[in-house]
């Protein structure tokens, strides 16, 4: 969708303002929605792709005005209820008032911590032979889908040339929709700073995306 | 940022008074306990791992290693995840790591405009400023002002690569060794990584300098 997190290129935001010696969490409540998203995620009660839609879809004022785990916070709540998880009545009365659904992966304790330290495997094999080769040229597609895609606004019909191969990956466009893995080939292609942003751009300026092949057409 | 700062200076210090927030979260977590989908101590341990054992050092290990060590550098390029599963002490990874050299003709730096995606294993969970639209809307237009953030400066005609991480594949930048670290230690060489400097937001600290 073509939502206010598809953030590259857009101006007026400020600077950019580090914090020494951040900490890595602001407010204990952080700890709690982080560790919840992962839980759940763990637990099979949606995917990754899926709690990115459900954050793509918080009001574009409610997103640029809320903090990264406010956000996280608004986009699970929501996910559990429409998945029906839990409701909202449970929401506003802020305890469970009926049995829960099962998980797919069984309710997450303790000894289901150590799996999810590391990354889950989004590589799967190839139901078809790749499109394109290093080295080719490719327009990123014209597309605007409502719903979820990782092919950035500011790329798109844009010609690139494809730098590496990544295998075949879930393809998020699906698979946040809950309408399957579908894999696709995922390509870096590389995009030069000036086809981008025009004569004014930075001449020494490169800018990559991974792409899966259904976001490219051959150039 | 500094919406992120108005909010929660409101609250640091008073915790009798919970925000409206505080309290959606904690209802929430109820919600979830009671109904049996999760254990809190599950949750606690959750938050402990990436309090305490995930961070920059882990990059800064493999940075090191690679600094230190020719083969293994040749290998962590050609497949990031491969080469740090074989450093089993230094931290457990995930597939599809890709590792980026920083070269004199060449600087990378990584963002993710999409969202908030980073190499939470080698360098734990990213830095607000990282989440923030500031930093994901003008990387991948004028990375050289977002440097200026940082106080960092390029030279002119220097190549600038941003990677965009907008698939599950995920990014480290392996900056250049600092000059006048012959005969270091790679303990050594660890202490002069920074997390910036895995991004490619910042550079190593140089040896003698004051940090």
């Amino acid at each position: 969708m073509n939502g206010v997190h598809d953030m590259g290129g857009m101006d007026g935001f400020g600077k950019v303002e580090p914090e020494p010696n951040e900490p890595v969490f602001h407010e204990e409540w952080e700890s709690r929605v982080l560790a919840m998203v992962r839980a759940m995620g763990a637990a099979g009660a949606f995917n990754i792709d899926t709690s990115r839609f459900y954050r793509e879809t918080i009001p574009p004022h409610v997103y640029l005005s809320s903090s990264y785990y406010k956000k996280w916070f608004l986009g699970l709540e929501e996910m559990l209820i429409e998945k029906g998880y839990l409701t909202r009545e449970e929401v506003a009365a802020g305890h469970a008032m009926q049995p829960g659904k099962t998980l797919k992966h069984g309710k997450f304790d303790l000894g289901q911590v150590e799996r999810i330290m590391v990354r889950g495997k989004f590589a799967r094999p190839a139901p078809a032979a790749a499109k394109f080769n290093i080295g080719d040229r490719v327009r990123a597609k014209n597309i605007h889908p409502k719903t979820h895609t990782r092919l950035p606004r500011y790329v798109r019909g844009h010609v690139g040339i494809v730098e590496l191969n990544h295998g075949c990956h879930v393809f998020p466009d699906t698979a946040a929709m809950e309408h399957g893995e579908h894999p696709q080939w995922l390509y870096t292609v590389v995009f030069e700073g000036r086809d981008l942003w025009g004569e004014d751009g930075d001449p020494t300026l490169k800018v990559s995306i991974d792409a899966f092949e259904p976001y490219l057409d051959p150039a | 940022m500094s919406h992120d700062h108005d909010h929660h200076h409101d609250h640091d210090h008073d915790h009798s008074e919970l925000s409206e927030t505080e309290l959606r979260v904690r209802a929430l977590e109820t919600i979830l306990t009671e109904k049996g989908y999760v254990e809190p101590a599950a949750l606690d341990a959750i938050i402990q791992a990436y309090e305490t054992k995930i961070g920059p050092h882990n990059g800064a290990r493999v940075v090191a290693k690679a600094w230190s060590d020719p083969a293994f550098k040749k290998a962590l390029l050609e497949d990031g995840s491969k080469a740090i599963g074989t450093l089993g002490h230094v931290s457990r990874v995930g597939d599809h790591l890709v590792v980026v050299e920083n070269t004199p003709a060449r600087h990378n730096m990584v963002v993710c405009t999409l969202c908030s995606c980073y190499p939470w294993e080698m360098l734990g969970l990213p830095p607000v400023w990282y989440k923030a639209a500031p930093y994901r809307s003008r990387a991948v237009k004028d990375p050289r002002g977002v440097l200026a953030d940082f106080d960092v400066t390029l030279p002119k005609d220097m190549e600038i690569r941003v990677w965009d991480s907008t698939a599950e594949t995920r990014f480290l930048v392996l900056p250049m060794r600092p000059a006048g670290t012959e005969g270091w230690s790679e303990e050594q060489l660890a202490e002069l990584v920074t997390r910036d400097s895995m991004i490619g937001t910042g550079f190593p600290k140089t040896p003698g300098a004051p940090s």
